[in-house]
């Protein structure tokens, strides 16, 4: 069946190029004609005139400062309750702060020695999948403990600990009343758009308003970035269960909490601890980001060092960030493929409870060694080993040995390449860009999404920063475009074998994790502070998606269409491309979105290097304590990820459905 | 007696807040932020404990310091010790008019804020640190996107430095390029050193980037406040900024508006507290060049400058 639709698709070849051709070029047609006529067009058709532009930033600070101010409750603001609910993190921070490293003074007991952290976050791995995954949770554990990062590492694990449980909670909590109450998921679905595409610079001024700076108020912003994955991910995984499972739940007569309870939450498992591991995952992604608000802990630590020039010391608080990600992250994972054991009746105690006799004997050695030597209690700090002054000649080394080569690819880049782009961007009038993507929204999907996305585009041209936004628009865009040169091709090498896949994607999993600031400052080293510097930034960050989605999409073509090609005849080439690639694209595109928005999000940080953009009249912003600004620049970037996400998703989805792959 | 039940309402009204269930007074913690850099840590750990030294019950906070202004006008953090003139002057100068934040005493500390090059520079640019010198050799700092021009490495946009209309008054062959922090400052210098390449960058004093590397500030035309806003001013009678910036910006402390009801001994011990560039530049050296911890830094130099802060905590007492 599969070749015959295969044959019947290339025989429909030939006409392809003429009829695919025009619809796209029917898109593209009034925004060409509108930039190529920039120079005729009225000024009010090229840049929105200073009398049009609606104050948003002054409605945001209203409600900011009404809020704060005015006392809407009564007897207290809203300031005022924020800050009471975020005073109920305090108790579970301290304590299991002082459960891990600081010990409870008051009453006379001591934090846990490391040798027992480490010893119980093996049994944990090994009860949760095998010997394997114990060995590196108690090594990685063991590694903060020698090299020194100790006291920073349980600080940071203690806030993911307590902060990835109360978002899970509240994700969970919300996904159910979305998928509960149509209103409520009309609601919140968009909100959840929005919040996951700002800028996470734009939330720390509200933060500091409405709950203060210190460790708490990084812990409380932390919840609130890990919030969005589990809502979504709850959302998916409930409107996921097969309305068999649902019916037999209802036959056997469960009332409505029951069905819920009993047959949807247990039968949503996969897909929901799914969003536990991203909660954990954006919590420590957020660790850094956190430290501006005063989280204390490695991401504190890594900035000062940064600042400080010591990027040897830098890099290692990275790579513990690094190690816990990868732990935990594997931790979680295991759990969510755990499958419930069964045993004889008849077993012995310890057969029936072997981990949690392991356990206790791993406390018990544990406290006796403690006893015994004050090194199993916490590792002395002339003893720990460092591994900075190897990044540090290592980065001398880069910045030496490879300036001068990389200085003609900079140059020859920017003068040939990103400034002549820069000057096209900077000319594109904003009726142009309403035309293009109400145009490519309308031949996507009608009417609504076309309304949606120009509605994007007119916000940020009218909110009066169209100039700075066009300047990211064309960071991003380059970045993604080297993105997908490099990537596509990484990606398409990797999905040969088994084993590159595992490379590439443990390759993957370990950058995404390193807290991007630390790029920065080698890419500035290297390129001196511009605008290749921040495009460099830039790739390394976002090229992450398109490697990853190229893999999957790649490797989950149907196997029968793949066999279907070889029976008939087909190269490796034409495989590759008659074959996966037409079928695995859509998936790619995916992967192209997500490269988008992880471009975004670096496009903002890249502003420490040194830009003209919307990221840099961010942080004006946060010099100059204007919320309300740092809000609505904060949306304008959101918009143009959403624009893009809604286009591609929108042509994603037509696309599958052709290719007979929706679902 | 109405210090003491102002004091206590207001604690009410915070604890209320903050939802814990017992008012305290002044027993409160006064906080302190630390930003992400050593000076200023040391600095903050030697107030808390010149504070604590006076009674008081001391609390670390670490915050941006761009964020800081924000928390210090909330009351979340209570007090900034080091406030400079060209960093955090309009963010300060902001509170202060909204009446949230008090300016509480000014160190002797003067902070000089100008173009800077590393000392090597000077051997393919004889006559430094004149700036007629430097503009006659602008063609050894040009790079790809800037030539002929020189490249001035300037600090972030909104610290409103006025290089670029300085560059134009004065007819100098350069172009201004906003580096987007002051870690992107460091990390061009720390790269152009290694190279022995001619660099001409944006760097204040005290610093700690003084204790790293040797360099010196170029010499512009002295500062005079009419060169700001009186074209006829200086060599060019049309246009401002025909001069260098001040010599001599104020390193001040800024305080929450209730710190003096609150903790009025505490405010008097934190009017004295009195840093000279010297002080900075040692605290910097204690945790940059001799590496240790901030608070072993702020104990040592506590010994070494007994007699000093003994003046200033003695006449609070």
């Amino acid at each position: 069946m599969s070749a015959a639709t295969l044959t019947r698709q290339e025989a429909m070849e030939p006409q392809k190029p003429l009829a695919a051709m025009t619809r796209p070029l029917l898109v593209v047609l009034p925004f060409l004609v509108l930039l190529l006529a920039a120079s005729l067009l009225p000024d009010w058709a090229v840049q929105v005139p200073k009398g049009w532009t609606i104050p948003f930033v002054d409605w945001a600070n209203m409600v900011f400062d009404h809020l704060r101010d005015d006392a809407i409750f009564g007897l207290f603001s809203f300031r005022d309750l924020t800050r009471g609910a975020a005073e109920l993190i305090t108790w579970p921070l301290a304590f299991v702060e002082g459960l891990l490293v600081s010990g409870f003074p008051d009453i006379g007991i001591a934090a846990m020695p490391w040798v027992m952290t480490a010893g119980l976050s093996g049994v944990l791995g090994w009860y949760l999948r095998d010997w394997r995954l114990g060995a590196l949770a108690a090594g990685c554990v063991a590694y903060m403990a020698i090299f020194g990062k100790w006291e920073l590492s349980m600080i940071t694990l203690s806030v993911v600990l307590v902060a990835a449980p109360i978002a899970g909670l509240i994700g969970f909590g919300i996904g159910i009343l979305a998928v509960k109450k149509q209103w409520f998921e009309a609601l919140v679905v968009p909100l959840l758009n929005v919040l996951q595409s700002l800028p996470h610079f734009s939330y720390l001024i509200p933060i500091a308003i409405f709950i203060g700076v210190g460790h708490k108020a990084g812990a409380i912003a932390t919840v609130i970035f890990a919030i969005p994955p589990m809502a979504r991910l709850t959302i998916l995984g409930l409107k996921g269960v097969a309305e068999e499972v649902r019916e037999a739940g209802k036959m056997a007569g469960c009332t409505r909490f029951q069905t819920l309870w009993m047959v949807e939450i247990p039968s949503a498992r996969q897909p929901l601890l799914v969003g536990v591991n991203q909660v954990i995952m954006q919590c420590l992604a957020m660790v850094v980001i956190a430290s501006f608000v005063g989280a204390r802990g490695l991401g504190h630590d890594l900035l000062f060092r940064l600042q400080a020039l010591k990027i040897g010391q830098a890099l290692e608080s990275g790579v513990a960030i690094v190690l816990m990600a990868i732990t935990l992250d594997q931790l979680s994972r295991a759990a969510a493929h755990k499958e419930p054991s069964h045993l004889a009746p008849d077993a012995s105690l310890l057969q029936r409870f072997p981990f949690l006799a392991a356990s206790l004997a791993v406390i018990a050695a544990s406290l006796l060694l403690a006893a015994i030597t004050p090194y199993a209690q916490a590792w002395p700090s002339e003893l720990a080993l460092s591994t900075a002054p190897f990044w540090d000649a290592l980065v001398d080394w880069i910045t030496v040995t490879l300036y001068d080569p990389l200085q003609y690819l900079r140059n020859a880049m920017l003068l040939y390449v990103l400034i002549p782009i820069r000057d096209l961007f900077q000319s594109i009038p904003w009726t142009a860009m309403v035309a293009l993507v109400a145009a490519a929204g309308w031949s996507l999907g009608g009417f609504r999404l076309a309304a949606i996305v120009s509605g994007f585009v007119l916000f940020i041209a009218f909110a009066g920063y169209w100039e700075r936004s066009l300047i990211t628009a064309y960071m991003v865009t380059v970045a993604v475009l080297l993105c997908i040169m490099i990537g596509l091709p990484i990606g398409i090498w990797a999905s040969r074998s088994e084993r590159r896949t595992g490379i590439a994607k443990l390759l993957c999993d370990t950058f995404q994790t390193f807290p991007s600031f630390i790029y920065l400052i080698p890419v500035i080293m290297l390129f001196k502070v511009g605008d290749v510097a921040a495009i460099s930034a830039i790739i390394i960050y976002a090229m992450i998606p398109i490697v990853r989605y190229t893999i999957f999409g790649l490797r989950n073509v149907p196997q029968e269409i793949v066999e279907a090609g070889i029976t008939s005849g087909c190269t490796q080439r034409q495989l590759l491309w008659n074959i996966r690639m037409p079928l695995a694209f859509p998936e790619i595109m995916l992967g192209i979105n997500q490269t988008i928005m992880f471009a975004l999000f670096m496009v903002i940080i890249a502003a420490f290097i040194g830009t003209k953009d919307i990221g840099q009249e961010i942080f004006r912003a946060l010099t100059f304590n204007d919320a309300g600004k740092g809000l609505v620049l904060g949306l304008c970037v959101a918009f143009m990820g959403l624009t893009a996400d809604q286009l591609i998703t929108a042509w994603a989805t037509r696309r599958k459905q052709k290719l007979g792959l929706a679902g | 007696m109405t210090h003491f039940t102002k004091s206590a309402t207001m604690a009410t009204i915070m604890a209320f807040a903050a939802g814990t269930a017992f008012a305290q007074d002044s027993t409160d913690p006064i906080k302190i932020p630390t930003h992400n850099w050593s000076s200023q840590i040391v600095g903050a750990h030697i107030v808390g404990k010149l504070l604590e030294k006076g009674g008081a019950k001391v609390e670390y906070v670490s915050a941006d310091s761009q964020v800081v202004y924000t928390a210090l006008c909330e009351g979340d953090v209570s007090l900034v010790h080091e406030v400079w003139e060209g960093a955090f002057g309009v963010a300060f100068q902001k509170v202060v008019k909204e009446g949230c934040v008090v300016d509480a005493a000014t160190h002797d500390a003067k902070t000089r804020e100008e173009w800077w090059y590393p000392t090597y520079v000077e051997e393919v640019c004889p006559g430094l640190p004149a700036w007629e010198a430097l503009n006659a050799c602008a063609d050894k700092f040009a790079t790809a996107e800037t030539a002929p021009k020189g490249r001035f490495l300037g600090g972030p946009v909104d610290w409103l430095k006025h290089d670029a209309e300085r560059v134009e008054a004065l007819g100098m062959n350069f172009e201004v390029v906003n580096a987007g922090s002051s870690a992107a400052l460091w990390a061009e210098l720390e790269s152009a050193v290694k190279r022995k390449e001619p660099i001409v960058l944006f760097n204040w004093t005290p610093n700690f980037v003084e204790a790293l590397y040797d360099g010196k500030f170029v010499e512009f035309p002295a500062f005079d406040p009419k060169c700001k806003d009186d074209p006829a001013w200086g060599s060019n009678k049309q246009l401002s900024y025909d001069c260098g910036n001040p010599k001599d910006g104020y390193l001040k402390i800024a305080a929450w508006k209730e710190f003096p009801t609150k903790w009025p001994k505490a405010y008097a011990i934190l009017q004295k507290i009195n840093f000279s560039n010297m002080d900075i530049a040692v605290q910097a050296k204690l945790a940059d060049i001799d590496n240790m911890e901030p608070e072993a830094a702020a104990d040592k130099w506590l010994a070494d400058n007994e007699a000093r802060w003994k003046a200033w905590m003695g006449s609070a007492s």
